[in-house]
Formats: structure tokens, sequence, C-alpha cells
């Protein structure tokens, strides 16, 4: 009976969304300039998002995997914290980082450059929420791999670059791509982060979460088109798990 | 044995990444919001001096949403040369502390004095803000008001129908005003919910998740009979008025201060009343 009740409080909001949705009027809705621009803004956004927390995350994993028990401890703890943060907490905290009163803010202003309330702010925000999936997932694909074949390489005259590229990347390929993966989602479906930190512009900051949320408390788009745009974050959402599921049948084989 | 020497170094040079990224990120953020300036630099002899150019960002109060994207239609009309972005719609108090915080715009239309008056205080407005339009607060209930709400002491926590009602949170001006008159009305009434910002107050009673909300006259008529509005006896108590300024660092001065005086200007004052928002 509990299991049943389980079942039901994750599958039932789902169906009602579907049931409660204009299905003749998606296509007007999702194509809708409103939903297309936050659309795109999300897509850019995450995607751009993932590539930081591929090229900082990647090392970082490597970084951590091969230090001492303490220190790797200490550094995954660092490393996870943003994914057990309320995102709402990293936005404010990079408001103190990098707002106009905050600590970077006068260096940023003699540079003549302003981070918050612009698309880098939807970024910065993305890769803060996102990099602990990929950092994870990359660890744990590395000390599982382990560090024996690359010992073995480096003795018969390898160089480092050599090893990093022809043993440990094909060895933690599946880790990072689903990593990426994941780190992808997380980034498109971020919003607390990005509501503070980056605002809520349309076109500028506006992505598919901050226009579901305008659709419901605001101006902008309409009701329909916050009930499609959700079902578009659903399918994204699902046929992530679906890649994701692909890739460790494949890893199992 | 499998001592790898991956030293403090590796971390350093991660740090170092790190910052570079986000600095290369800022970085080019600065220069796109930059390109969205004057495309071309000092005007060369076309004539008119007054030209506007480049892109015209506008922060304004929620319950301004259709009058001004109408002024904005309308001002883009007279200036060809010149784009306006889409209008940053949200709470007064939101959109000062965005401000506040470093957000780029060059115009802001508040919906009271107060939250204008925060922004001024941080050194960022330019000029005197002046005020351009007044509006007063009414009960939004579902259309053909199935509980007969007649007025504010219906909203009475000690009445019998115990509706469901939201308002606006009180540092958002709508808020304020909803505070000033049920005091003045000596109820007491406890929200269901405080929302920060009109539209998100006057978007619950239209889907029926709350019974009244506490929203402007010009949302009533903007709501186009998805809600019904019922009048609030002595609503001009709490008559919001609604300042508008340019910002100190506008990228677009000339643009906002065209902006302000259209306006203020018989037309602009014809877009608004048309939504049903008075004259200071």
């Amino acid at each position: 009976m509990p299991a049943a009740l389980g079942a039901a409080l994750l599958v039932l909001p789902l169906l009602a969304l579907l049931v409660r949705l204009d299905w003749a009027g998606v296509p007007a809705a999702v194509t809708s300039p409103a939903a297309l621009e936050a659309l795109t803004l999300s897509l850019t956004t995450a995607s751009v998002a993932t590539l930081v927390c591929i090229v900082l995350g990647v090392p970082l994993a490597v970084v951590i995997a091969r230090a001492s028990r303490g220190v790797a401890a200490v550094l995954r703890t660092l490393a996870t914290l943003p994914l057990v943060l309320p995102p709402l907490v990293g936005g404010i905290a990079l408001l103190a980082l990098l707002g106009r009163n905050g600590l970077l803010g006068g260096v940023l202003e003699v540079a003549g450059v302003r981070v918050p309330f612009t698309t880098a702010a939807v970024v910065i925000a993305q890769a803060f929420v996102a990099l602990p999936f990929l950092v994870i997932s990359v660890e744990g694909a590395l000390r599982t791999a382990g560090t024996g074949f690359e010992v073995v390489a480096a003795r018969l005259g390898a160089s480092r670059s050599t090893v990093f590229r022809r043993i440990t990347l094909p060895l933690v390929g599946p880790g990072i791509l689903a990593g990426t993966v994941l780190c992808f989602a997380r980034a498109l479906g971020e919003f607390g982060a990005t509501a503070l930190f980056a605002g809520n512009a349309a076109g500028t900051t506006r992505t598919m979460p901050l226009a579901i949320y305008t659709a419901f408390n605001g101006s902008g788009v309409s009701e329909d088109t916050a009930i499609a745009l959700s079902l578009m974050l659903i399918v994204v959402a699902v046929a992530v798990l679906l890649v994701m599921r692909g890739w460790r049948e494949d890893a199992a084989r | 044995m499998s001592r790898q020497a991956f030293h403090p170094l590796a971390l350093i040079a991660s740090a170092a990444l790190v910052a570079l990224t986000l600095g290369g990120c800022a970085a080019g953020a600065g220069t796109a919001t930059d390109s969205s300036a004057g495309a071309d630099g000092p005007s060369d002899a076309t004539g008119s001096t007054t030209e506007l150019r480049g892109e015209l960002t506008i922060f304004a109060a929620a319950s301004l949403g259709g009058a001004f994207d109408e002024l904005a239609a309308e001002f883009e009309a007279r200036h060809p040369s010149l784009d306006v972005a889409p209008i940053t719609y949200d709470g007064s108090s939101t959109l000062a502390v965005q401000l506040i915080e470093g957000a780029a715009a060059d115009v802001f239309a508040s919906a009271d004095e107060r939250n204008l008056a925060k922004v001024d205080d941080a050194g960022l407005i330019a000029g005197e803000p002046e005020a351009f339009a007044t509006n007063v607060l009414e009960i939004a209930v579902r259309p053909g008001n199935p509980l007969g709400i007649e007025s504010l002491d219906d909203l009475d926590d000690a009445a019998t129908a115990d509706p469901l009602v939201v308002v606006c949170a009180p540092e958002v001006p709508c808020g304020n005003a909803a505070a000033t008159l049920i005091e003045l009305a000596g109820i007491t009434l406890t929200p269901a919910s405080e929302e920060q910002n009109v539209s998100a107050v006057l978007t619950k009673v239209r889907t029926g998740e709350a019974d009244a909300g506490l929203v402007y006259v010009t949302d009533i008529t903007a709501a186009d009979g998805e809600v019904d509005g019922i009048p609030i006896e002595g609503a001009d108590a709490a008559t919001n008025v609604y300042p508008i300024a340019a910002l100190e660092d506008a990228a677009n001065p000339e643009a906002a201060r065209a902006f302000i005086e259209f306006v203020h200007s018989a037309d602009g004052a014809k877009v608004l009343a048309s939504f049903g928002f008075g004259s200071p």
C-alpha cells in the first residue's frame, strides 16, 4: 500500500499535467515567440554551461580521484556542496561574489564588466549547480578504473599526456558522457540561482523555468505556454533518462 | 607506488582556469551588452540631431504591463532606428533590488515612490523622478462573484464565508496599499499567499486557485472579463502614484529621456488612461 502511494505521488502530478494540457494548442504555444525565445536561450545557456562544466569538471575530478584520502574527502565535499545547497543560496552566494556590491564587484567595475543580470550570469548559475554532477560521475568512474593501466603505460615510457589521452579518457569516457547528460539536464532545469543572480528579462535571462514561473506569477507568456513548456522540459528529462539507461546497459556489457 | 604527481599546482591551475572561464564569460557579456548601444558612433551629418539609435531597456512595475507594451510599440514606431528591448515586468521591489545589485537598464517605472527612492538612495537615478500615473485597488473575484463578496469586510477572518484571499507582499506597492486599506477597514485578513507582484495575485484568482485578491483596477480592466472587480470604499486613501526616472548609468540616456517625455506627453497619457490609470 505505501508502495502504491509512493508511485502515485511520483506519477499522478505529471499525469494531471498531461490531462490539463490543451493538446490542440501545444504546437502554437510552443512556437510562440515568447516560448521560442525562452527555449533558444535555455538550450544555448545550458549547452555553454555544460561545456564549461566539462572543461573545469574533468580536471577537478581527476585531481580528486588521485588525491590522498583526506584531501579527496575535503575536495569531494566542496565539489558536491552546490548539489545539496538550495539553488537560491547559490544565487545569493554568486551575487555576494560577483554582484555590484560583491567581493569582486569593485574589480569587475574597474574592468568595465557587469556580470549579474546578463546572459553570462545565467551560464555561471547553471554551471555552479550542474558542475557537481559531472565531477561526481567522472570521479566515480576514475576511482573504479583505478590507476593500474596508467602506471603500466607510464613505466613503458608513455608521456603523461599520452597516458591521459590513450588510457584515462577511454576508461572514464562513459562516466564523462553520463555526467555530461546529467549536467545538461540540471542546467536546463536551473531556476533558483538564475532567478536571483541573473533576474528575469525576456530574451536575456528568461530561460524556460523562468518563463514557466513568469507565466503563473507575472506577465509575459500565457499559462498554456507555461504548461506546454513544462511538457517540453518533461520530454527532455525523459529523453535524458532513456539515453542514460542505454549507456549503462552498454557499460554493463 | 601509484604516487601520480598531482601536486597542489594542479589545484591552483584548476582554480585559475575557473577564474579565467568566469572572467571570459563575463567579458563576453560586457562586450555583448556594449554592442547593443549605438551601432555607429558619432552621428554623421544626417541632418536630424535627435535621431535615436541603439537599444532601450525598460524595467517597469508588473501592473504597467499592457500599457507600457503599447507605449513602447508607439515609441518604436516614431523612432525607426531605435529598438526597445522586451520590457522587464516584475514587482517594483524586485526590480529595485535587481537595479541596486547591478542590473543594466535605461528607464525604471515603479508603482510607488518608495521603491524608486531605494534606487535613488543608491545613487543610481539620473535627475528627478516624475509621477506619471495613479492607480487604486479593487477586489478581484471570480466572474459572477459566486461568493457574493461586496466589500473588504467580507474578507475578514471573522466572516463566515472564509474566502481564500491572496494579496501582494507588503514590500511590493500593491501590498503596501492593501495593508493600508485593510488597516483602515479595521479587519483581520490572513492571506493564503503573499505574492511578489500584482500579476501573480491576479493569476491566482483568474485560475480559481484563490477566491479573491487585492489588485489594481487596471488589472481588472486588463483581465478582460476573466475576473470581476469589486470597488473598495475609500480606496483613494491608498492611491498609488507611479514615478518614472532614467538611470544614472543608462547605456542610452538620450532614448531614456525621450521615452520619459513621451510617457508624460498627451499621447502617452491617452494610452495610460485607456488602461484605466489616473493622472497624477
